[in-house]
Formats: C-alpha cells, sequence, structure tokens
C-alpha cells in the first residue's frame, strides 16, 4: 500500500509538471509574453525586445518552461499588468468565494444525488425511476447558462425570490454564507449539472450492486430490507463514487466560469473570463495551471481512498 | 459514464437460452443494428437528429429569410405571422437564424468529432500496438491533457484566432482525441490476447489480415459508440464559447452565439430569443446521448437479448 501510494504521488507530480509545461507551450502558442500589456499596445520594437530580454521572454521556450514551473513551485505566477496586482494576490483574493461556490455545490450535489440513484435502482423502472431519468438525462445535456437562464426568469423575474445577479456587496466568503438567497441560484445551477452526471452513475453503480450475492445473503439471512439497504447496498454502491467526486473537479472549474460569469459572482472563474477578454496571460496561465493541478491531486486523492476503502483491491 | 444500464429497457439479463435451441448466425453487425433500432429510446434519439438535419438544411429553401442585411427598424418583434418566432436584435428572423445557425452547431460538432475520432483512433492503437516505453510515454502525454479542463485549452486558443467554422472545429477536434485514444488502446490491448485473434494467428494470417479484419472491426464498436458522445460535448462546447463571447463572426452564427446576448433578452422580456434555440440546442445533444447510450447497448454483448 506504501509503494502504491508514493508510486502514484510520484507520477502526480510528473504530470502536473506535464500540466505546467504544456500550459505554459499552449499560452506561448496564444499570445505568450506579456509584454504589450506591460508597455502598451503601440510599444517601441526595441522597448519591446529589451523588455522580453530583462523578463525572460526572450529565451528558448523549454528555458521559460522551467523557469515558469520553478517559480509556480514557489507560489510566484508573475504579476498582472492589466490589473496592476500580482496574480498570486488576485488568486488569493478570489480563490474563496469559488472554493464556497463549488464546494456548496457538490455537497448538495452529493445530498442529492447519491439517495437519488440508490431510490432510482431499488425501484427500477417505475414510473418514479423514468421519470427521475428523464429530468437527470435533460440536465445533463443542457448547457450550463442556459440552465441557468431558465432558474433566472423563474425564480428571480418573474417570482422574485433571488436576485439574478449576486449583489456585488457580497466581497467575502463570510457575506456569502450570511446571505444565502444571493448564492442559491448560482449554487443551485452548478450543483443541478453536477446531479446530472452523479445521479446516472449511481443508479447504474446501486444496481450493480443489488445483482450481487452479498446482497442475496443478507436477505436470506433474514435481515430487514432496511438493513440490507443501509448496511450491504449503500456502503458497496457508493464506492465507485469516491472516484466520480475525484473526475468531478474538471466540470467543477469549467462550470465555475459559466456560472461566475452569468451570476457576476467575483471568483476565479470571472477573473480567468476578464482575463480572457483582456489578454491577461499572466492570469490565465496561472488559474489554468491550478485547474490542471487540482483535477490531478484530485484524481490522486480518489484513487487512494479507493485503495483504502475498498479491501478487494489488491496492490502489488 | 461507463456502464450505464439502457435508458428504459431492462436491466435484469434475460432468461438464458433453452437446451438445444440454437441462434441463427449473423454478423455481429447486423445483431446490434437490431438491438438497436429495438429500443424506442434510440429510434427517438435517431429521429431527432434526422429531423434537425432536415429541418436546418432543407427549411431554408421552404422557409427563406433574410440572414445577412441587418434590419434596425424589424428589431426585437415579438413572433407574428410574418416572423414565426419573432426577430432578433439585428432584425434577423429568428425562426429562419435557428435553421442557418443549426447548420453551423452540427457541422462543427460532427466535424470536431471526426477529427478527434481519427487522431485518437490513430494514437490509441499506436500505441497499444507498439507497447513497453512508447506506450507509457504516449499515454502519459494523454494523462497531462486530461488534466486541463478542455474548456480552459478551447477558450485560450479562442483569444488567439478570429472564430470561423474551421478554426472553432479544429481547435475542439485537435484536443479532444483523449477518450477515444484511451478507449482504442485498452480495446486493442484486450484484443491482441483474444482467442480469435491468436487461432486467426495460427491458422497463418497475415498481420495485415490481423490488424483489417479482426482488430480493426472489433474496436471500431467503442469508437462508433464514442463519436456520437463527441458530437453531443463539442456541440455544448460551441455553445459555451459563444455565450461566453468567443462565438463565430458576424454574419454567421451557431446556436451558441445566439445565446449569447440570451442574458440581456431574458432581462428585457424577449423570450422568444433564448428559449426556441435553447430547447433546439438541449434536444440535439440529449438526441447524442441518447444515440450513445443506445450503441453502447446494442454493441454490448453481455447485455444483449437472446
Amino acid at each position: 500500500m506504501t509503494g502504491y501510494i508514493i508510486r502514484r504521488c510520484v507520477a502526480a507530480v510528473i504530470i502536473a509538471i506535464g500540466v505546467a509545461a504544456v500550459s505554459y507551450a499552449l499560452l506561448n502558442f496564444a499570445g505568450g509574453s506579456p509584454v504589450y500589456a506591460a508597455l502598451g499596445t503601440h510599444a517601441n520594437p526595441k522597448a519591446v525586445a529589451q523588455w522580453n530580454r530583462v523578463h525572460g521572454f526572450d529565451k528558448p521556450l523549454i528555458v521559460q518552461i522551467g523557469n515558469y514551473v520553478w517559480n509556480a513551485v514557489q507560489l510566484k505566477f508573475g504579476y498582472s499588468y492589466k490589473q496592476g496586482q500580482s496574480v498570486a494576490a488576485l488568486l488569493d483574493e478570489n480563490a474563496g468565494r469559488t472554493a464556497y461556490l463549488s464546494g456548496s455545490a457538490l455537497v448538495l450535489a452529493l445530498i442529492i444525488a447519491l439517495p437519488l440513484g440508490i431510490a432510482q435502482a431499488v425501484k427500477r423502472n417505475s414510473v418514479s425511476d423514468y421519470a427521475a431519468t428523464a429530468i437527470t438525462f435533460t440536465l445533463y445535456s443542457m448547457p450550463a447558462f442556459f440552465l441557468g437562464l431558465i432558474l433566472i426568469q423563474f425564480f428571480a423575474l418573474d417570482l422574485h425570490i433571488f436576485p439574478p445577479l449576486v449583489s456585488s456587496n457580497v466581497t467575502s466568503v463570510w457575506a456569502s454564507f450570511t446571505h444565502p438567497a444571493q448564492l442559491t441560484l448560482p449554487i443551485v445551477t452548478l450543483a443541478a449539472l453536477t446531479v446530472a452526471g452523479f445521479s446516472r452513475y449511481m443508479r447504474s453503480s446501486a444496481l450493480d450492486a443489488l445483482a450481487q450475492d452479498y446482497i442475496r445473503l443478507a436477505r436470506a439471512k433474514g435481515l430487514s430490507e432496511r438493513v440490507v439497504l443501509a448496511r450491504h447496498l449503500v456502503r458497496n454502491a457508493c464506492l465507485p463514487m469516491i472516484t466520480l467526486v475525484g473526475l468531478a473537479i474538471p466540470g467543477l472549474l469549467a462550470g465555475n466560469i459559466i456560472t461566475e460569469t452569468l451570476y457576476n459572482y467575483p471568483g476565479l472563474g470571472l477573473l480567468f473570463y476578464n482575463a480572457l477578454q483582456g489578454l491577461d496571460y499572466p492570469v490565465l496561465l496561472a488559474y489554468t495551471l491550478i485547474g490542471g493541478v487540482l483535477t490531478v491531486t484530485g484524481n490522486l486523492v480518489a484513487d487512494i481512498a479507493v485503495a483504502a476503502a475498498d479491501p478487494r483491491i489488491r496492490l502489488g | 459514464m461507463e456502464g450505464v444500464p439502457p435508458f428504459g429497457s431492462p436491466n435484469i439479463p434475460t432468461t438464458a437460452p433453452e437446451g438445444g435451441e440454437v441462434a441463427l448466425i449473423t454478423s455481429g453487425w447486423r445483431l446490434a443494428a437490431h438491438e438497436f433500432f429495438s429500443n424506442r429510446l434510440a429510434v427517438v434519439g435517431l429521429g431527432i437528429i434526422v429531423f434537425f438535419i432536415v429541418f436546418c438544411f432543407l427549411g431554408p429553401i421552404v422557409y427563406p429569410t433574410n440572414q445577412t442585411l441587418t434590419q434596425p427598424l424589424l428589431s426585437d418583434m415579438a413572433p407574428a405571422a410574418a416572423h414565426l418566432l419573432g426577430t432578433d436584435d439585428n432584425g434577423f428572423d429568428e425562426f429562419g437564424r435557428i435553421m442557418v445557425g443549426g447548420q453551423t452547431a452540427l457541422e462543427i460538432g460532427f466535424f470536431a468529432a471526426f477529427m478527434a475520432t481519427v487522431i485518437g483512433t490513430l494514437y490509441g492503437a499506436l500505441a497499444g500496438l507498439v507497447g513497453g516505453i512508447v506506450d507509457a510515454v504516449l499515454m502519459r502525454f494523454v494523462d497531462i491533457l486530461l488534466s486541463i479542463p478542455l474548456l480552459f485549452i478551447v477558450l485560450i486558443l479562442a483569444t488567439r484566432y478570429h472564430a470561423t467554422l474551421i478554426s472553432q472545429s479544429l481547435i475542439i477536434g485537435l484536443f479532444s482525441w483523449q477518450a477515444p485514444s484511451r478507449l482504442v488502446r485498452g480495446e486493442v490491448l484486450t484484443l491482441r490476447v483474444r482467442d480469435f485473434v491468436t487461432a486467426a494467428r495460427i491458422m497463418g494470417g497475415t498481420r495485415r489480415r490481423l490488424i483489417l479484419r479482426h482488430l480493426i472491426p472489433n474496436a471500431l464498436s467503442v469508437v462508433i459508440v464514442n463519436i456520437t458522445f463527441l458530437i453531443a460535448d463539442s456541440i455544448l462546447l460551441i455553445a459555451y464559447l459563444g455565450f461566453l463571447g468567443f462565438g463565430l463572426a458576424y454574419p454567421t452564427a451557431s446556436w451558441g452565439d445566439m445565446l449569447g446576448n440570451a442574458q440581456d433578452a431574458v432581462s428585457s422580456g424577449y423570450w422568444w430569443l433564448v428559449y426556441p434555440v435553447g430547447a433546439c440546442l438541449v434536444l440535439v445533444v440529449m438526441a447524442c446521448n441518447l444515440v450513445g447510450d443506445a450503441l453502447r447497448d446494442a454493441f454490448d454483448v453481455r447485455l444483449r437479448k437472446r
């Protein structure tokens, strides 16, 4: 087990470095040096060359990548000339709000999807199973912003229950927490899309578990249906979900960009969107790298958790 | 989603064949086709896709509209007899625009999915057949690309390139081949050691014959299933690009671009600019997913009814 964890961690570090290198190469390809942001779009070519030399943007790509990775390891992400702040400060300022939004959405999605999937599997092929499948299937096929717009139309413009945009007063995580109405629609939007993927998976996982011999044995020895489901089904059916939560991170990050843009909630997603509009390369690069590292970490933790939780998995 | 049971069909395996019963020998493809068409939801999904192809590509002949010249005087009109779904802020007929926008959305979706499939199949087959260190390096590169959310990659590249039908298809196609490459590699690895491949080799089958007659046709089923999901994902992805303002340049538009101003339209009460086109988008993506699910079940021998 220890050997497995060490090997997985080493692989994860290599992949993370690869993510940094590929992101840097992509950004370099798309535009690269932030020199025009620093000196203005009509900067003198001599000054541009001089600036690039001073800041190391004239070196071969492989050296630039090496420098970037080395700085990133020390959490130095460069300087956003558009916003006049260091990228690390910008990320630090917005990360909490995004973590709150994504975390709440993920928890809400799990709270809905796990019981829903199990209930669907237990009452398979009933009217309620078909109805739930139809709804989750529709959500699964829906762009996040379209769902968000429907929610805004219905709950904000027609019924006036929730505000259509997050108020600009909600600047801290604490404010988000103490003004739940402000964040209800963004969280629900992000959660609904996550539920769509989760519950489909949960249903099939529970169906697989229901067909196993240990369920038959539990019933045969006369356990009540409630105990069979709670003790034997739920715990086994939830195992594959550990992997799925790890795999959900890229979807949540992409969902953040859409949701935060739609509801004007100031988090990392909105920061990324604004950086795209202003071609603020250091910010784009930093968030892409963070997204990649989070994904790698999520998969790593999920793999180790599954190995630890499932005694059937034997590791060499 | 691996192993999701067929949408709406019984999940319990049917009874085993009775002793002495002999099944007709038909090709696997015909069996799969039969299985596919006996799934009602699959037929509905296929019907929706065919309907939208006809609607978008032949519709403008029956319902010709002006989609190139802006007409400010006709902007944002509610649905009426002259304009079945009203007009947008440029004065374009919305019903006609859904047809034209659907053409681009479908073209980009199909083209990107096709490209990703070709690249992924070749890449995965190479990794699986060569094996060893080459395989390890190739697959670690796939791991790296899979760790960067696709939307990030596509958005970053979209800042550099002027959005056209070709550039959007290329950007999406060139970065969404990781899933098919993994599938094909896995398939090649398991097929190589299967008995029928060994048998063919023992009977003197050449390497070329093994690849063309045995490996490719058997690996093809996972590729075909995946292509439908790729189409669905690509159509969703261009919708996101359009919404975030990286859509096609005027006067062309895809469904996603038409939803780019949807937020303003919703707050102004111009519902006809949001819900019809959004519904079309959701329907097509859902139909692709339905067809994909049904195809996977049809190709999956273990789920097949006898």
